[in-house]
């Protein structure tokens, strides 16, 4: 069940970069219903959002990428920790630009059997949540040091899809949801799901917001069945 | 765990060979157009000038696409094997085009304050071209030439968008020290990244001082001399 918002609200919201398509057409659908609420949404790193947040950033409702930036605000005692829920899912893929050599159908080990894969790139670990589970991936398969001789770190996701889009890097691991919206790779290989920490997208209301009801009921919003259709068209996994 | 120094090293030999090559082509610039009165005057120095306005990581996916595999000069090298992206060349270029601009803009800036009367008395004096440029443009504009180097080494010393865009970040290799302090940041590491601006600061803030007491001490020098 959605609130009644009558008066106008503006509303804040720190949303994980590789949410930015599908969140985008949530907003809309959203603001059909709710005409009153204006949404501003701040697009960003999970770690940069959780960083600003820290420092006092005036935010009603955070979505990460990855539940250990959340678990870090939890216990800064940040957030209002009964609204904490895992609302997404998404799979990690290795892509190749489009006119790769190496079959698809692979596992992620072909990164270093495969001798057409000369550099691969993947997100900072220390940084990038998309990273740190492809390290655990390498690590589960056991090929992490031979992986590191190849590797090139990027900013984050999108940056490692621009690479494999242009042929900079014979590789790339991005989720399953950065895969399909671009035209230039394809997917060869998904990790099985034991080989790394679950991914999920956690959301959260942030203590201080002055917005309750209005925030709660965005984020009731987030797993009605409306939103569910589009981060299920966008390769997300509605939890 | 040992403590890696290499991002120093790093940066230290990008900078100074992006400083080196941005000095020769932004004085050879500034000076070409100072002379040069044609009337595409105002389009060549809004390009010239182009990589200041543009955010970096913008500059930098500009180079990718330049100079990365499938690009017209990287499909040029890689007929002679010859692969720049994502090594520290690739850094130095990223260096070059984002800092390029202040040495360029503040060195005419030098040229232009220079009394046009003295340049045409060496040329009265039937002195080459290249003479007057290099035994009194140069000499003149020195304050502001070593202002405009003092700046671009700066800027590519901090130089971190196009960089990571176009060398990556490969420890050991590319991995520079305002790289570092931007993951280290992130990650939490606010040791590891402190340090890290502490030593970025000290090299930028020793260059600027030296250029500058370097500067001060010249013009001492050419005043006694004016004075005796």
């Amino acid at each position: 069940m959605t609130a009644n918002i009558t008066t106008k609200v503006d509303l804040t919201i720190s949303a994980a970069a590789s949410l930015k398509d599908a969140l985008t057409d949530v907003q809309s659908l959203y603001l059909q219903e709710k005409p009153k609420t204006t949404l501003t949404i701040n697009f960003a790193g999970s770690g940069t959002l959780q960083k600003q947040i820290e420092q006092g950033a005036d935010v009603d409702l955070f979505f990460s990428a990855a539940a250990s930036n959340m678990d870090v605000l939890k216990t800064k005692d940040l957030l209002i920790d009964s609204t904490i829920r895992n609302v997404l899912g998404n799979k990690l893929v290795l892509v190749v630009p489009n006119d790769s050599t190496v079959p698809v159908n692979s596992s992620f080990s072909v990164v270093v059997t495969d001798p057409s894969v000369k550099k691969v790139a993947l997100g900072e670990p220390k940084t990038v949540p998309a990273g740190k589970y492809a390290e655990n991936v390498f690590t589960f398969l056991n090929i992490l040091d031979k992986v590191k001789e190849k590797v090139v770190y990027a900013q984050d996701v999108r940056q490692v899809l621009n690479w494999v889009e242009t042929g900079n890097v014979d590789a790339g691991v991005v989720y399953l949801t950065d895969a399909k919206i671009s035209a230039a790779v394809k997917v060869i290989a998904t990790a099985s799901e034991e080989s790394h920490t679950p991914i999920v997208y956690p959301a959260a209301l942030i203590k201080s917001t002055n917005n309750y009801t209005a925030s709660r009921d965005f984020l009731n919003f987030l797993t009605s069945d409306k939103a569910k259709a589009v981060f299920d068209k966008y390769g997300f996994e509605v939890l | 765990m040992h403590f890696d120094w290499s991002p120093a090293f790093i940066s230290i030999k990008i900078t100074l060979i992006a400083t080196i090559i941005i000095f020769l082509l932004g004085l050879a610039a500034a000076w070409w157009m100072v002379n040069y009165r044609g009337r595409w005057q105002g389009l060549l120095d809004g390009i010239l000038t182009l990589p200041l306005v543009l955010p970096p990581t913008v500059a930098g996916f500009g180079i990718l696409l330049l100079i990365g595999k499938n690009g017209p000069i990287g499909k040029l090298l890689g007929m002679f094997d010859i692969n720049i992206i994502f090594t520290w060349h690739a850094a130095v270029i990223a260096s070059i085009v984002v800092a390029f601009p202040l040495m360029y803009k503040t060195a005419r800036g030098a040229f232009e304050q220079i009394d046009p009367n003295i340049l045409n008395a060496a040329r009265t004096l039937g002195v080459s071209e290249w003479k007057v440029f290099w035994r009194v443009s140069v000499p003149l504009a020195r304050p502001g030439i070593a202002a405009a180097t003092a700046l671009a080494f700066a800027r590519s010393m901090g130089e971190f968008g196009a960089t990571l865009m176009v060398a990556g970040s490969i420890p050991g290799q590319t991995q520079t020290i305002p790289i570092a302090i931007y993951f280290a940041t992130l990650g939490g590491e606010m040791r590891v990244a402190l340090f890290w601006v502490l030593v970025i600061l000290s090299i930028s803030l020793t260059v600027i001082v030296i250029m500058n007491n370097w500067n001060n001490a010249q013009r001492k020098l050419k005043l006694g001399a004016g004075g005796k």
